[in-house]
């Protein structure tokens, strides 16, 4: 029995019992070289799906029900018949810009194991009859970059990428590209538009969705990266041995990236709709329990942009359908953990001051709106809170996310859970992601924030005084 | 389902529980609009592609699936769409957004230009939440800050709704603004060092919803409820572009651009916007004027009149001249030709100076309008000037076409132009081979292409397979320093493909009403040549008279004795300086009829008579298509200036003849009754056309017949020279504009790099140019969009004016660069 723990050079993986559809490699300290690839049944998923007709092996991918892991949890098979027959040319974008605040995987694939991204690409362009992928790399993932830049090379040098592949008809170019840092071009329709060269500001859908009208006009089929790096595992293996991981809505594995107050935070691979939150804080293949034996106050369950989770919601499982209801989303699997000892409301200023400092300035109510909350959280925290202020973001988040926003059940004050997603006035959710912390820690921690109104030592005033600004003494 | 609903063109949409018909893909926003409902908009604009971003106009909408907030500006009406423009959801959306956008807005409206004619005052009113709950320190910027020449901008006030972004960059294709930033800070500002230089600056100011964008002429000169209004025309260039003339005190202050369909979508070129400063300069014509012993001295009316009657009295009407007329009303042109033609019984009449064309090639071709040359999927055939230097607002509609509507634009031109980066083929024939371009281009739409004017072969086969569905040719002249000749043969050249039609680029002001009404030799009003006779009038002249360039020659042989100009500078711009010269030096009397004194009128003017402003008296304007369109008075000439249709009756009447005419109305009456073409010029059309206009179709004239002429072949040593407009140049009335008169480059002379190179000599430096008519000092600049064996010169920069080295007699013009 081989030590379980983290993998010295993949950095925060942490390898236990769990399924290796996708972090087989990991333990490999040469894992992103094309020698190990290759030794470890690499390219063999494409030569699989090169046997088989483009059909077919979409309907492998449809049947498997893959998930998208970039937040959404869209089928990928089903979105991948979205596109309108015959408008060619057709692309694949590859969304490498991971930038959810606690996420961490999709750069350990990309790093770790850039040549089964490659190979997930080349089987999609083949199901999809398409020639041109680009793989869009967040800015701030050097060394994603140069591995995916070393792999692309080395494949390309084999006959894996390029023209005729594997001695078949199949050609195809990959382009890898990469961000100038922002958050919101993970967003798909604004990395359309960072690719194009323009600023990275979301579009407006419907009426279009990139698969139908994307890059440069045209369909444009969106994937995540840990969802293509599941397909060469799913073309060697098939669809049934692929769902016999996971539950019947969720087949197969995810990663998770736990961060916060366990004893052992990492990236796991869990299976999907089994694993409970139970298991991953408590359990000894996990995370081994929350640190120096302080209680659980609360958890993001999926992302910066998830709606918070309380103990409660211990016993769900990791399963997008079933969190859903429960009033989040499992989203990009990154999983932030909080004890008693965290401020409710210093922890909602810092993610609302993320999405402030994120936003990309295109339409209104995100803009101002964004900014307007983490100003009024900033000043309750500095102590000059007013007792309208807790109101006035309730209100302010209601403009920029209409309705009842969803948030888990609190048996203790009899008050039920309202289901994911939020309504939006904004083009794009990173607005209605800025109301998650707010609406979730008002609701459970009011109390909190009434302390720091109340129990104030200094006197509000209209605007505090810049501090480089001259004080008069008399 | 019956056959009848199967074929129904229009779905049906609920607005508020009414039930409406929209057009297929129309947007919900302007379904709403055109039954009625108003949905309250900032970044959504007819003109522009919606891009949703203010989120204003978010209504609730039902396509099936439950009530959704949507933006009304985005989503197209589909059938069985339930839209509430008044819901809860709708209200607390509109009032949110409000509030957002107020949160930092200064809300300096007691000071600020934009107040009482603000969509963001007006719809706060209507639709905001009347208190903000916002007790932060606003957002703060430098304000305001100089974008360019003409305009400012105040961060502080802007509510970030991409309008002039989007228009300086789809509409113009200038992208000198843009957003900087992101989030809470994102700005509208230029690149470093990078003014905002465009033609186009002054409409961003016009579709700024907040006062952000303020325009130097207007800046706080009146508040909007203390502005009167009136429809007129824009009279800066031929385009005809439709606009409000606002004024306070009797005085012009702002002219806005009016959405005319069919002209110029409510878009204005600079030159266009704020021409009216000119009208209102201290320099304004106020009495008479004669020469004295000490030049120009004011004088009353009456002996201005006498004398200008004594002058005309009893000459012998083969010497007597009137050039110019292209500033006039077509009434005020109706009246002067009655005058000359009909009274004086000369026809040395012609409003063009040597730079236009011959009557036969506006009027004797088939007429396109410019919604022809922008029909989707057509090709445009540019033989002339740049539009973007010469004509604006056509440019801005041709760009559109180019860019959204896969119009197919060739150019045949000297040089580079505005177009030459959306244009499919881009040609550029030797000066003065245009017509020989032309005609190979036809050639090979038929069979095998040669080589031509110095383009290849190839590139003409190329062009010629581009040319598809309906072809217009925009015909003018690209340059003034070869003769209208090559133009003409290109014109007659490619009237031989199938259907096609011309679109004249002449660029003055209402030369298409001065051709319309007989203002050039051999023609009278209507369209008609002189054979066809004209009713109202007691005569008319037998023989077809001198144009600009014979009279300037018969001037200078001593053969003029009364030279009428009528708002014409010959000195600045007939294409041959000396001529003009000794042309005005040798007349007898020159009797000069301007709003402002110009080079000509202050060296040989021996009699000055003020006229009015287009927007002091009323009349109408013809435009490049031959659309008459109204000019409304706004304000009162200044001092004793009077209409120049006033100044041809008075002096009839002292010369003995009654022409008839007591106001604009009985003018057109008139012209409606004798002309062939303008009986559906009604006073009821006009009314009805109050905005798009009356388009006036036919023509009696006939086809010009090509010259056979060629340009001879230049010696090595020579380059041959491209004179062409730019928007910004040396004219009387942009240099008495006081914010558009530094924006004119001073001369240079560009040089493609090969003769650059040639010459060994660095750029900027003053060199010498020669021509066999004379020379001139400019320095040297290299463009890469000027051939090879040309040199181009802007016509009346400031510095020097190209037209000393140009001889109106010669087909073409050879210089020769030396060192100073």
């Amino acid at each position: 029995m081989p030590t379980h723990d983290y993998v010295a050079h993949a950095p925060g993986y942490v390898d236990n019992d769990g399924p290796k559809i996708v972090t087989s490699r990991l333990v490999h300290e040469d894992s992103h070289t094309l020698e190990r690839y290759e030794a470890t049944n690499g390219y063999d998923g494409l030569r699989r799906a090169l046997d088989r007709t483009p059909a077919d092996v979409h309907e492998e991918v449809r049947n498997a029900v893959v998930l998208g892991r970039g937040g959404a949890g869209f089928p990928a098979g089903v979105k991948w018949g979205f596109m309108p027959p015959g408008k060619f040319p057709y692309y694949l974008v590859v969304n490498g810009d991971e930038s959810e605040p606690g996420t961490y995987k999709d750069r350990l694939l990309m790093e770790r194991d850039p040549h089964q991204l490659i190979e997930g690409c080349l089987i999609t362009c083949y199901a999809l009859g398409l020639s041109q992928c680009f793989l869009y790399v967040r800015g701030e993932m050097p060394a994603a970059q140069e591995n995916i830049a070393q792999a692309l090379n080395d494949a390309y040098a084999k006959g894996y990428v390029g023209k005729n592949i594997m001695g078949t008809e199949f050609s195809v170019d990959i382009t890898l590209t990469w961000g100038a840092g922002a958050y919101i071009v993970g967003e798909e329709t604004a990395l359309i538009e960072s690719l194009e060269g323009n600023r990275g500001m979301p579009r407006l859908k419907p009426p279009f969705f990139p698969a139908a009208i994307g890059l440069y006009g045209q369909p444009t089929i969106v994937n995540n990266v840990e969802t293509l790096s599941n397909l060469p595992w799913l073309m060697l293996n098939g669809s049934e041995q692929y769902k016999a991981y996971g539950s019947e809505a969720s087949p197969g594995s995810r990663m998770v990236a736990v961060s916060g107050h366990v004893n052992r935070p990492g990236v796991y691979e869990i299976e999907q709709g089994v694993t409970t939150f139970r298991d991953l804080f408590y359990g000894d293949n996990f995370c081994r329990g929350i640190r120096d034996g302080h209680e659980l106050k609360m958890f993001v369950p999926g992302g910066g942009s998830a709606p918070w989770f309380f103990p409660e919601q211990l016993d769900l499982q990791l399963e997008g359908r079933a969190v859903g209801a429960e009033g989040s989303m499992l989203g990009s699997g990154a999983i932030m953990v909080m004890d008693e000892t965290t401020d409710s409301v210093k922890a909602a200023l810092r993610l609302v001051r993320f999405y402030a400092r994120e936003s990309c300035g295109k339409c209104t109510p995100c803009r101002e709106g964004t900014t307007w909350e983490e100003r009024i959280l900033q000043r309750i925290v500095d102590g000059e809170g007013r007792p309208s202020d807790i109101d006035k973001l309730l209100d302010i988040a209601d403009n920029i996310s209409p309705g009842p926003y969803p948030v888990a059940a609190d048996p203790a004050q009899g008050l039920e859970a309202v289901p994911f997603p939020p309504k939006q006035t904004t083009i794009c959710p990173l607005g209605p992601s800025s109301v998650a912390p707010i609406t979730s820690t008002i609701r459970r921690f009011r109390h909190e924030y009434e302390a720091k109104i109340t129990k104030r030592d200094s006197i509000p005033v209209m605007s505090a005084p810049m501090a480089s600004d001259p004080v008069e003494v008399s | 389902m019956t056959a009848v609903e199967n074929e129904k063109s229009t779905v049906t949409v609920t607005i508020d529980g009414v039930a409406i018909e929209a057009d297929p893909g129309e947007l919900l926003i302007d379904a709403a609009e055109r039954h009625g409902t108003y949905i309250p908009r900032f970044c959504y604009h007819s003109r522009m592609k919606p891009v949703g971003m203010c989120r204003m106009c978010l209504v609730e909408v039902d396509s099936g699936r439950g009530p959704a907030l949507q933006p009304s500006c985005m989503i197209p009406v589909s059938d069985g769409m339930t839209v509430d423009t008044e819901s809860e959801a709708t209200k607390k959306a509109q009032d949110g957004v409000l509030e957002f956008l107020l949160i930092n807005h200064p809300l300096d409206c007691p000071v600020c230009d934009k107040g009482g004619e603000c969509p963001l005052q007006d719809q706060t009113m209507a639709y905001g939440p009347g208190e903000s709950r916002f007790v932060e320190e606003k957002r703060h910027y430098e304000k305001p800050i100089p974008i360019s020449d003409t305009v400012y901008l105040d961060r502080e006030r802007c509510i970030l709704c991409d309008r002039c972004t989007r228009f300086a960059d789809d509409v113009a294709g200038d992208t000198l603004i843009h957003f900087m930033d992101r989030g809470n800070s994102t700005q509208v500002n230029t690149f470093p060092d990078e003014p905002f230089a465009s033609y186009f600056s002054g409409n961003t100011v016009q579709i700024c919803p907040v006062g952000a964008l303020t325009a130097k002429p207007y800046r706080f000169k009146a508040r909007p409820w203390d502005l009167e209004e009136t429809i007129s025309t824009a009279w800066t260039d031929s385009v005809g572009a439709r606009v409000t003339v606002q004024s306070s005190r009797n005085q012009v202050l702002r002219l806005l651009g009016v959405d005319a369909d069919a002209v110029n979508w409510g878009w204005l070129s600079d030159k266009e916007r704020f021409g009216f400063e000119a009208l209102n300069s201290e320099g304004r014509i106020t009495a008479p004027m004669a020469r004295t012993e000490d030049g120009l001295a004011p004088t009353g009316w009456a002996p201005a009149l006498v004398a200008a009657t004594d002058a005309l009295r009893d000459v012998d009407p083969g010497r007597i001249g009137v050039i110019g007329g292209a500033r006039l009303t077509n009434e005020s042109q109706y009246a002067w030709t009655k005058l000359a033609k009909g009274v004086l019984g000369t026809d040395n009449v012609d409003a063009q100076l040597g730079d236009g064309l011959p009557a036969g090639a506006v009027l004797g071709l088939p007429r396109a309008t410019i919604d022809q040359a922008c029909t989707p999927g057509g090709t445009v055939i540019l033989v002339g000037p740049d539009p973007k230097e010469d004509l604006g607002a056509l440019f801005l509609r041709l760009r559109h076409a180019v860019v959204n509507d896969g119009t197919t634009v060739i150019e045949l031109t000297p040089t580079r132009t505005g177009l030459s980066t959306i244009a499919t083929h881009s040609l550029h024939p030797r000066p003065g081979e245009v017509g020989l371009l032309a005609a190979a281009l036809v050639d090979a739409t038929s069979g095998p292409a040669r080589d031509a004017a110095g383009v290849s072969a190839d590139a003409i086969a190329a062009a010629a397979a581009s040319i598809s569905g309906p072809v217009t040719v925009v015909l003018g002249r690209a340059s003034v320093a070869d003769a209208a000749d090559a133009t003409v043969d290109a014109a007659i050249a490619l009237g031989r493909l199938d259907g096609v039609g011309f679109l004249s680029a002449l660029r003055r002001g209402n030369v298409h009403g001065a051709l319309d009404m007989g203002m050039a030799p051999g023609l009278l009003p209507g369209r008609v040549p002189l054979s066809a006779g004209c009713d109202a009038f007691d005569q008319v002249p037998a023989e077809t008279g001198m144009d600009t360039v014979a009279m300037l020659e018969a001037a200078a042989a001593g053969e003029i004795d009364v030279l009428v100009l009528l708002g014409a500078d010959p000195l600045a711009d007939v294409p041959d300086a000396d001529l003009a010269e000794r042309g005005l030096a040798g007349a007898g009397t020159v009797i000069a009829v301007e709003m402002l004194p110009n080079a000509s009128t202050l060296a040989h003017a021996d009699l000055v008579l003020p006229a009015a402003a287009p927007t002091e008296h009323a009349g109408t304007f013809t435009n490049l298509e031959g659309r008459v369109s109204v000019a409304e008075q706004k304000v009162t000439p200044p001092g004793t200036a009077r209409a120049d249709w006033m100044i041809a009756a008075e002096l009839a009447l002292r010369l003995g003849a009654d022409l008839g005419v007591e106001s604009p109305e009985s003018m057109r009456a008139e012209i409606a009754a004798i002309s062939p073409v303008h009986g559906v010029l009604t006073e009821a059309a006009l009314a009805d056309g109050r905005v798009e206009g009356v388009l006036i179709a036919g023509s009696s004239i006939d086809a010009p017949t090509a010259s056979g002429s060629t340009a001879p072949a230049n010696d090595a040593y020579s380059l041959r020279l491209v004179a062409s407009r730019r928007m910004y140049d040396n004219g009387t009335m942009l240099q008495a504009s006081a914010s558009s008169a530094g924006l004119a480059a001073s001369v240079k002379i560009c040089l493609n790099p090969v003769d650059f190179e040639k010459l060994g000599i660095d750029a900027g430096t003053v060199v010498k140019v020669v021509s066999s008519r004379g020379e001139l000092m400019a320095p040297l600049a290299v463009d890469h969009g000027v051939p090879a064996g040309s040199a181009m010169i802007p016509a009346n920069a400031p510095g020097s004016n190209a037209n000393a080295l140009i001889d109106a007699s010669a087909a073409v013009t050879d210089v020769r660069v030396e060192r100073a």
